[in-house]
């Protein structure tokens, strides 16, 4: 899933289906469970430290986060709840892949491989 | 990282189970900023509370306090979700508010000092210039760093809890003198006479800047701010910006001059704030359905001279009938309201005090908007009229005095 805006799991998420439910969101309406998830930033506050976790533990975790720019909130988030997370855009997701692409994530080499193009 | 012989031990589980699994959490974090090293912090104050952790924090806690977990440094709790004393008013859930009693139980069990409060800067714990804490909600984040001179960044619940059990944390942002130096100034033209133009300022500049390690630095402003007031500008920076820091020339400890503040640089931009821009914020806020029956002081929790401010301009008024007015502050301050008569000054005109809460997490907030049919909501904070949108508000921010006005008029204008 690439998203052209930043992410909050408060502001933007249902922390009950894991749809993006944020009125006027580009992607109300879209699941992250199971996806990997590109955001060009991070958003909100200290809130978003617990969210990860109880996501994760109703089973509705995305698979990975891949942030333009992040911020400490997310990676202790992400980190708690075992979700890999990485940061650092080169080149810019929307010239690879695009929503629906299947990608592997190696996050220790900071690296993207794309699989499979959306059909 | 470089690990002392103390924090080797605790790897080796000198400290318990507890504290050897938060250091190796630890670690995974600081590995992600590339910090080198851990330091040592002397205060914690962590969010914790059922509506923002859900039953899984809930269990997590209550496991790591079977394992022994106890705090090595005087740690408080952030404002909670859920009011015992008006819990059933509220219309707020009976499951979740046990749970949270359970939480407060589990937490107190680790010695953690259930204050819930979000101003523990103004009322519990004070850092000097360079001490190192570990703090969360980002309104306390970024007065310890600027006001106080402290050093902290953005520590969620799992992180404060992770550095109460180790007394440290990674060495990254914040910690860093790099990234203590501004980044860019901003002349402060506009008088700011209330509370609310201080949490524009913010809006202005944090709207404008959203980036975690964006420091500005505030200039040419005509005479020394208050506590309250640095509060609201701090509170709607890190709010609209993400900001943990900003510097004030002549004000706060690490901006003597312009030049100081930027550590040797010079700015790549400069702003400016005048009346003008403030009045352009407050005409900007649509007033929906001219709904104005939802009046809110909170976010962050009111300080004892906030409080008898609100006081003086609620004396001998009544809040219109089918109007809600909600204050939240600490239970600290609330007794001192109580002593000191503001307390009973706002509830005669029919202003409901809430204590140990923010409005903005309370617990069902939603349900309650829509069991009300608010439609709009009012208030003098910046901050909550940012963060409260997915609660499906429509906020208007107005100046304290007008707030009042609204409460008890019923007129929104």
């Amino acid at each position: 899933m690439v998203s052209e805006e930043g992410f909050s799991p408060r502001y933007d998420l249902d922390r009950w289906t894991g749809l993006i439910t944020k009125p006027g969101h580009k992607l109300e309406g879209t699941s992250l469970v199971d996806k990997i998830c590109f955001f060009p930033t991070a958003k909100g506050g200290i809130a978003a430290g617990w969210a990860f976790y109880d996501i994760k533990w109703k089973k509705i975790a995305p698979k990975a986060f891949i942030f333009g720019v992040t911020n400490p909130v997310m990676v202790q988030g992400a980190i708690f709840a075992g979700i890999p997370i990485t940061e650092g855009w080169d080149p810019h997701p929307r010239e690879v892949v695009k929503t629906g692409d299947w990608v592997r994530v190696d996050p220790a080499k900071k690296q993207i491989e794309v699989l499979k193009r959306a059909v | 990282m470089e690990l002392s012989s103390e924090e080797q031990a605790i790897l080796g589980g000198g400290r318990g189970e507890a504290a050897k699994r938060a250091l190796e959490y630890q670690i995974e974090v600081g590995r992600f900023w590339g910090a080198k090293r851990f330091v040592p912090v002397t205060n914690v104050h962590m969010m914790g509370d059922i509506e923002v952790m859900g039953d899984a924090g809930l269990e997590y806690l209550k496991g790591e306090a079977g394992r022994g977990a106890r705090c090595a440094v005087g740690t408080t709790t952030n404002a909670r979700c859920i009011d015992f004393a008006h819990r059933e008013r509220l219309g707020q859930d009976a499951g979740e508010a046990l749970k949270e009693r359970e939480l407060i139980a589990t937490l107190r069990r680790m010695d953690v000092v259930t204050t819930d409060t979000c101003i523990n800067y103004q009322t519990v714990y004070q850092p000097h210039l360079g001490e190192h804490v570990a703090w969360g909600d980002t309104g306390t984040v970024i007065y310890a760093n600027s006001v106080f001179g402290a050093r902290s960044n953005f520590e969620s619940g799992p992180a404060a809890l992770a550095a109460a059990l180790t007394g440290r944390t990674p060495e990254y942002g914040f910690h860093l003198s790099e990234h203590r130096k501004g980044s860019f100034t901003v002349e402060l033209k506009a008088p700011l006479h209330d509370l609310a133009d201080w949490g524009a300022a913010g809006k202005l500049v944090g709207e404008s800047h959203q980036n975690y390690y964006a420091v500005p630095v505030f200039h040419g402003y005509h005479r020394t701010p208050t506590a309250d007031e640095l509060k609201h500008l701090g509170a709607a920076l890190a709010s609209y910006g993400s900001m943990a820091m900003f510097h004030f020339v002549g004000v706060t400890p690490e901006a003597q001059s312009v030049e100081v503040a930027l550590g040797g640089g010079v700015s790549p931009e400069s702003l400016s704030i005048t009346d003008e821009d403030l009045k352009k914020i407050y005409s900007a806020y649509s007033l929906g359905d001219r709904d104005a029956r939802l009046v809110v002081f909170s976010g962050p929790q009111q300080s004892l001279f906030e409080m008898k401010h609100l006081a003086s301009l609620f004396k001998d008024r009544k809040i219109k009938s089918g109007t809600t007015c909600i204050v939240t502050t600490n239970s600290a301050i609330l007794a001192q309201c109580r002593d000191l008569g503001y307390a009973k000054t706002l509830e005669d005109a029919g202003v409901t005090i809430l204590e140990g809460v923010c409005f903005y997490i309370l617990q069902n907030l939603s349900q309650m908007r829509q069991a009300n049919r608010w439609t709009n909501m009012v208030s003098n904070s910046a901050k909550i009229v940012n963060i409260i949108g997915a609660h499906r508000f429509n906020t208007i921010l107005r100046r304290t005095a007008d707030c009042v006005d609204v409460a008890c008029s019923g007129v929104l204008r």
